[in-house]
């Protein structure tokens, strides 16, 4: 406790910490459609980056790239998690597939993209657990209820398959699977689109518990600027493929400096 | 010397059936995948006068590996009379000229589909398995590239996941046949439709196992002395089915893998599934020369 107490108290974090995630100069063009120009980020650990902004706007490419899914056609990504800090886009398959399991977790907006639908919802979780080499059927169970369980996911319904849940359950599935092994880094691609109001609610606070619990870091995409007032420390806001305005939450919606921004917020309220 | 000089004269029909450059090509695949435990290794599946998925892999594998002086076994479920081993059996004899035998002691090379041989198979014995599906990762990922890939990269944990899923569904693991299995500790492979029954007989065993799939054109191997060990949970161990208690009907054989035959009454009657060995149980009171040769399973527990 006394050290977290010291670590609020203390200078921010961009100057006491390296950055966990450190994009620079991405850029990707598909054809002659520009997606990123120039893009960097970086988020400190334990923090909430939000990323917003209007569809096609590069966020959700930008956070493909995050995932190592996708290679821009230039740019630098590294991960603070090992000693040795390769660039990620230049790390073999192997490499890659075994950095996305281990220390990145991905909830997506269609959890079809993310999940087995037909497998039992603890059977995906133990997916994850599976591939990071645990062989004890026992250990499976409890570390996948464990994992559901932390992302409030009712376990009288642990073994039922995503197909028969509703919207608001799967992406707890997604969550649970997202974080079951404990990931460095979480990115979430609108979490909670398509889901109902109510159940919205419920999903964010439970990220939010989630967050606070574990002080897991994040990335958030979405177009929703509620649900990044909510969640996020930090935004970044997106523009046909440019970043054209970041900074804390509070002061960016409260005092947009972009005109798109301030369109943005205006839009909103 | 002339290139003619080198050659042999034309024939109208080449020993074997197939012609020199198949064999050629099925010994260099044999190699490799011997080379290579449990890899699979792709091959140019010839024609052969029989239809695809009728063991043309494994007829092509013997044909290869045969010569006058071979004693060939051919059994189809355990059964040595079936047409499909009959056949296969006469097709075999026929074009090269070797000795047919229903012994599994007597027997140079085995063709088997569905069964390993109850009895010990010996380091002067190949076994040759028809494979109808040779790919593991075909249940859990239907696009070969990326099953390839995850052959390359040893990612077998959607295997497992497989066994996790039966046994939340069903209790206990349903996989019957094909029970996919690690060889040398490497390469996922599915043994072919043999029984849970007969997959430890591969495992470090003095004989050399060659897996064949014609219609999918692909060989692979289990040389001896190697590890087949089939996938399990750490806290779950390998079963294989419970036959051991059970009596043949028919030999009075106990603790071998059984096919189980449905009487009018509806109950059910058991005969042993390696009908040869029910044969030799039969004739051994009054003929000594049949006598069963030492079994991989001894009163229905695995022997060491």
């Amino acid at each position: 406790m006394s050290v977290d107490m010291k670590l609020e108290r203390s200078a921010p974090q961009f100057i006491t910490h390296e950055p966990l995630l450190h994009m620079t100069n991405i850029s990707k063009r598909y054809g002659d459609v520009v997606a990123l120009d120039q893009v960097g980020a970086k988020v400190y650990p334990g923090e909430v980056l939000g990323i917003v902004g209007e569809s096609g706007s590069g966020k959700s490419t930008l956070l493909r790239m995050m995932n190592v899914q996708e290679l821009p056609d230039k740019g630098t990504y590294h991960l603070d998690i090992e000693t040795e800090k390769p660039n990620l886009f230049d790390v073999d398959r192997y490499a890659r597939l075994q950095l996305q399991s281990r220390h990145i977790g991905i909830v997506y907006q269609n959890p079809h993209q993310g999940l087995l639908m037909k497998h039992t919802s603890s059977g995906n979780v133990a997916e994850r657990l599976l591939i990071a080499g645990e062989r004890s059927f026992a250990n499976l169970r409890a570390k996948a209820s464990d994992a559901l369980d932390a992302s409030e996911f009712p376990l009288e319904r642990m073994d039922a398959p995503p197909i028969e849940l509703s919207g608001g359950m799967q992406q707890r599935v997604q969550l649970a699977k997202a974080i079951a092994l404990e990931p460095a880094l979480l990115l979430l691609d609108e979490p909670t689109t398509g889901l109902d109001v109510s159940v919205q609610a419920l999903v964010l606070d439970t990220l939010k518990r989630l967050q606070q619990d574990r002080k897991i870091t994040m990335v958030i995409v979405s177009h929703d600027l509620g649900v990044i007032r909510t969640m996020a420390d930090r935004v970044m806001v997106m523009r046909r493929g440019q970043v054209v305005e970041q900074g804390l939450v509070d002061q960016v919606f409260q005092d947009p400096q972009h005109a798109y921004t301030q369109q943005l917020v205006h839009a909103k309220l | 010397m002339s290139l003619k000089s080198l050659s042999k004269e034309w024939e109208a029909v080449s020993y074997g059936f197939l012609d020199a450059s198949a064999k050629r090509e099925l010994r260099r695949k044999m190699l490799k995948a011997v080379a290579v435990p449990g890899c699979q290794m792709p091959y140019a599946s010839r024609e052969v006068p029989m239809a695809r998925g009728w063991g043309t892999g494994g007829l092509q594998v013997s044909l290869t590996l045969m010569n006058p002086k071979t004693v060939v076994k051919v059994i189809d479920q355990g059964a040595d009379d079936s047409v499909n081993a009959a056949s296969i059996r006469k097709f075999l004899t026929r074009v090269t000229g070797a000795e047919a035998t229903w012994d599994t002691l007597e027997a140079t090379l085995i063709q088997s589909r569905h069964r390993v041989p109850e009895e010990k198979l010996t380091k002067d014995q190949i076994l040759v398995l028809q494979v109808p599906n040779p790919e593991p990762l075909r249940t859990v990922e239907p696009n070969m590239s990326i099953a390839r890939q995850m052959h390359a990269d040893a990612d077998y944990s959607r295997m497992w996941l497989q066994l996790y899923e039966q046994i939340v569904r069903s209790g206990r693991v349903m996989q019957g046949a094909s029970y996919p299995s690690m060889v040398n500790g490497r390469h996922v492979m599915t043994p072919s439709p043999i029984p849970r029954w007969d997959v430890p007989k591969l495992h470090m065993a003095e004989h050399l196992t060659i897996l064949s799939a014609g219609r999918e054109k692909r060989i692979f191997a289990v040389p001896p002395h190697t590890r087949v060990e089939p996938l399990v949970f750490s806290d779950v161990p390998y079963k294989v089915e419970e036959h051991g208690d059970i009596t043949c009907a028919r030999s009075a054989l106990k603790g071998f893998f059984m096919n189980e035959i449905p009487n009018d009454d509806g109950t059910s009657s058991y005969e042993v599934s390696d009908s040869n060995l029910g044969i030799k149980a039969l004739n051994a009171p009054e003929d000594a020369s049949q006598k069963i040769g030492e079994t991989w399973y001894q009163d229905g527990e695995w022997a060491q």
